[in-house]
């Protein structure tokens, strides 16, 4: 076929080229996601510029222009344009427990690492025996930690009045005391509202609907100055005991919304097979309901307790020293009054809160792809 | 054929319906124990303590003044009076967070998914942001640090000598009406109506002759030039009353006060947050093939969202997004720790400290909060019921 006398037919195949610049490597990529066209890249450069006005001077704040250490709010005061985490420095102890006896302090050291291991335990899904960890977590822990806190004659462990805690501790004593009840009360509230039984149904209703409907903050005060109210005159329940009891009762309601919406994603053929099988009513939540429903709103779970996370700064409304009010209270200090201080304090609290409830976050998202990896 | 009689009373035992009734009444009397057991005790501590037991305060002069008052209220008037200034005040925030939380959690909701990377990005760390740090910080920060960090009145920033910003808020021209104003507002009223005149002709002429006409820019036009054009056919009768100073403090305009800006910014930031993640998934989870095919008919990106996406994610979207209007109005109630004076501060706050009616006052804050909710969840159930699929 090929004639060598036709000099316009190519005998040898030409070269293969490299895609051209623009539709290869990091330029395609910016051509497509930042200047796919005018206006993408008119916007790309205007928060560029936004991004470069605002970023470095806000590390030069937190980094070299910052005091970090100094003895009183002096050198704080002359240096305004940076950051006083000196101050931080100075009230990490008060921040962490609060007006906890300096000497008792092992003990919320124990509880929190105890507390740590055993969410680490239930948190992990290969875990093995996670059973014996919800028993311990739900059951011997909520006891021990009482014991460790707040001290008991029997143990040798001086009592420390609860009016002395405060800081981190309070906070995740509040939202752990607040899952560990409010998620059996709240399956409960959650079979109740399904219950064929009118009256038991009717109860679970009109109380997930009345927490519900609610402020936090209302619910709050209510256990702060109602339920002395409620109890005879001789049982006056102590300060933290009633917001833990609001927060606990709280929570049970949005848990319990959470778990109805896992009970009703369940298969119909479940509760059928279960009855063939002879099951009565407990058996059948407990073996076989209640383990799918659970599975399933997990990530809802987490979410809830998040929310509740956060929740837990409102608690200084009726007295408590939570980490937020720890931080709120160390800005009254006049040793270290000053411009800085608050920005710093907010600052140092938000990136508390925000390394929290953020690893929460991605830990309720990596539950979510686990439950749609399972149901592909 | 009879049973045996002697096993009755055992299958009785056995019944699931006589088990339920028997369940049934062990719960309500357990409730009825509580209940009376409660009341009773609360009834003995009150007259303990010497608390009012009955709602006679309601009439009774509060004598404590209130910083932001929308109908007239003086330390003369009654507890039941400042009950209606807090609920104002938290129905203002309410309101105002509500309006300007929906467009600002759209659009970032919309720019999370913008095909210009910095955008979604931007967009990301705003959302996780404000999701991952408690409203109270937010509240506290903007308040305490923010704006309590603004300089004093004598040093207002300036903006056009229009507006003036300073540590105690944010004042901005009052207008003044006079004679005549009513034009105005009549002429914007036929203004609008004229606008939606005119966009039902333009539909029905489209949907005839396939001619499209301009809607938005009429509209507009309407709504804007007839006011304006009256304003000056009655002899401009609406003056502003500016800001200015006076001593040590400025006079005149609308003062917002510091805790107002405070709390409605830090709302509205940290709810757009919640709505955005909201939009996102709702515009998510409509099917990819509506916006190619919207592609395909030559519909730019703006258009398909508006026209073709945004509508069916709307289904999705409205649920969670009332439950987050209601979150604003019980996320209201943080006024509290600010000092705005809303419907807890002043009721559950100042008003229970005086009169100690700890019971009547919580009752009646609650039952508000409750009212709202409820009406709210009715309004959506009846929402979608008339919005759900019809499916064959």
């Amino acid at each position: 076929m090929a004639d060598a006398s036709l000099a316009y037919v190519r005998t040898a195949p030409a070269p293969i080229l490299p895609a051209p610049i623009f539709s290869r490597g990091a330029f395609a990529w910016m051509r497509e996601n930042l200047f796919s066209s005018w206006t993408s890249g008119a916007l790309t450069l205007i928060l560029l510029a936004l991004c470069l006005w605002l970023i470095p001077p806000l590390i030069e704040w937190a980094t070299v222009r910052a005091v970090w250490s100094a003895p009183d709010g002096a050198l704080c005061r002359a240096h305004q344009d940076g950051a006083c985490w000196a101050f931080i420095a100075q009230k990490i102890d008060y921040f962490r427990y609060g007006s906890y006896p300096q000497g008792e302090r092992w003990r919320v050291d124990v509880t929190e690492a105890i507390g740590g291991v055993l969410i680490a335990w239930l948190a992990w899904p290969g875990a093995p025996r996670r059973a014996v960890g919800a028993g311990l977590f739900f059951v011997a822990f909520p006891i021990l930690g009482f014991i460790l806190l707040r001290g008991s004659d029997w143990f040798g462990l001086p009592v420390v009045e609860t009016v002395l805690w405060g800081g981190v501790f309070v906070s995740l004593l509040t939202a752990l005391v607040g899952i560990v009840f409010s998620l059996p009360l709240g399956v409960l509230l959650a079979l109740g509202r399904r219950s064929p039984l009118p009256i038991i149904r009717a109860a679970s209703v009109m109380f997930i609907e009345f927490v519900r409907g609610v402020p936090f903050v209302t619910v709050l005060f209510m256990a702060n100055f109602m339920l002395p109210l409620f109890l005879p005159e001789s049982w006056t329940p102590d300060r933290l005991l009633r917001s833990l009891v609001g927060a606990a009762l709280f929570a049970a309601a949005y848990m319990a919304e959470e778990v109805r919406g896992g009970l009703q994603s369940i298969n119909k053929g479940q509760f059928e097979g279960a009855m063939a099988l002879g099951l009565k009513y407990w058996p059948m939540t407990g073996l076989v309901i209640l383990p799918q429903a659970l599975t399933l709103v997990v990530p809802g779970i987490v979410n809830n307790f998040i929310g509740l996370f956060k929740d837990t700064t409102l608690v200084s409304i009726v007295g408590l020293v939570d980490f937020l009010g720890a931080v709120e209270n160390a800005f009254k200090d006049t040793v270290w009054v000053g411009p800085t201080i608050a920005p710093t304090g907010y600052a140092f609290a938000a990136l508390f809160y925000f390394a929290f409830c953020f690893a929460m976050s991605r830990y309720q998202a990596f539950t979510e792809r686990r439950l749609a990896a399972g149901r592909r | 054929m009879a049973e045996p009689s002697q096993s009755t009373a055992a299958s009785a035992l056995y019944d699931p319906r006589v088990r339920g009734y028997a369940y049934q009444a062990l719960l309500l009397a357990a409730l009825v124990a509580l209940v009376w057991s409660a009341s009773h005790n609360v009834y003995v501590n009150m007259q303990a303590r010497g608390v009012p037991t009955g709602f006679g305060f309601w009439d009774q002069t509060a004598g404590f003044d209130i910083n932001q008052k929308l109908i007239a209220y003086s330390s003369q008037s009654t507890y039941g009076r400042a009950f209606w200034v807090g609920l104002c005040n938290t129905a203002l925030v309410a309101a105002l967070g509500i309006a300007l939380a929906t467009p600002l959690g759209f659009a970032i909701g919309v720019a999370r998914l913008s095909p210009n990377w910095i955008l979604a990005k931007i967009a990301m760390i705003y959302v996780e942001i404000m999701r991952n740090t408690p409203l109270l910080l937010q509240l506290l920060f903007w308040y305490n640090a923010v704006l309590k960090a603004l300089p004093a009145p004598r040093q207002s920033i300036n903006l056009f000598g229009l507006i003036f910003l300073n540590n105690r808020g944010l004042y901005v021209p009052r207008p003044e009406f006079a004679l005549g104003a009513e034009w105005i507002a009549l002429a914007f009223l036929l203004g609008i109506a004229g606008a939606f005149a005119w966009r039902r002709w333009a539909r029905r002429r489209q949907a005839l002759t396939g001619k499209q006409a301009p809607v938005g820019a009429v509209a507009a036009a309407l709504c804007l030039g007839l006011p304006v054009a009256a304003y000056f056919a009655a002899g401009r009768p609406v003056g502003f009353d500016l800001a200015h100073q006076a001593g040590f403090n400025l006079s005149g305009g609308v003062q917002i006060l510091p805790e107002l800006a405070a709390l409605i910014f830090g709302l509205v930031t940290y709810t757009a947050g919640f709505i955005a993640e909201i939009v996102r998934a709702g515009v998510l989870a409509v099917s990819k093939g509506q916006g190619e095919a919207a592609s395909a008919l030559g519909l730019h990106r703006g258009l398909t969202m508006r026209l073709v996406v945004i509508p069916q994610a709307m289904r999705l979207i409205t649920p969670p997004l009332t439950s987050q209007y209601l979150n604003i109005v019980k996320n209201s109630s943080l006024a509290v720790f600010i000092g705005y004076p809303d419907l807890v501060q002043i009721f559950a706050g100042t008003v229970l400290n005086q009169t100690q009616a700890a019971v009547q006052v919580m009752a009646i804050t609650m039952g508000v909060y409750l009212v709202i909710s409820l009406a709210v969840a009715f309004a959506l159930n009846a929402y979608n019921a008339r919005q759900a699929l019809k499916e064959r």
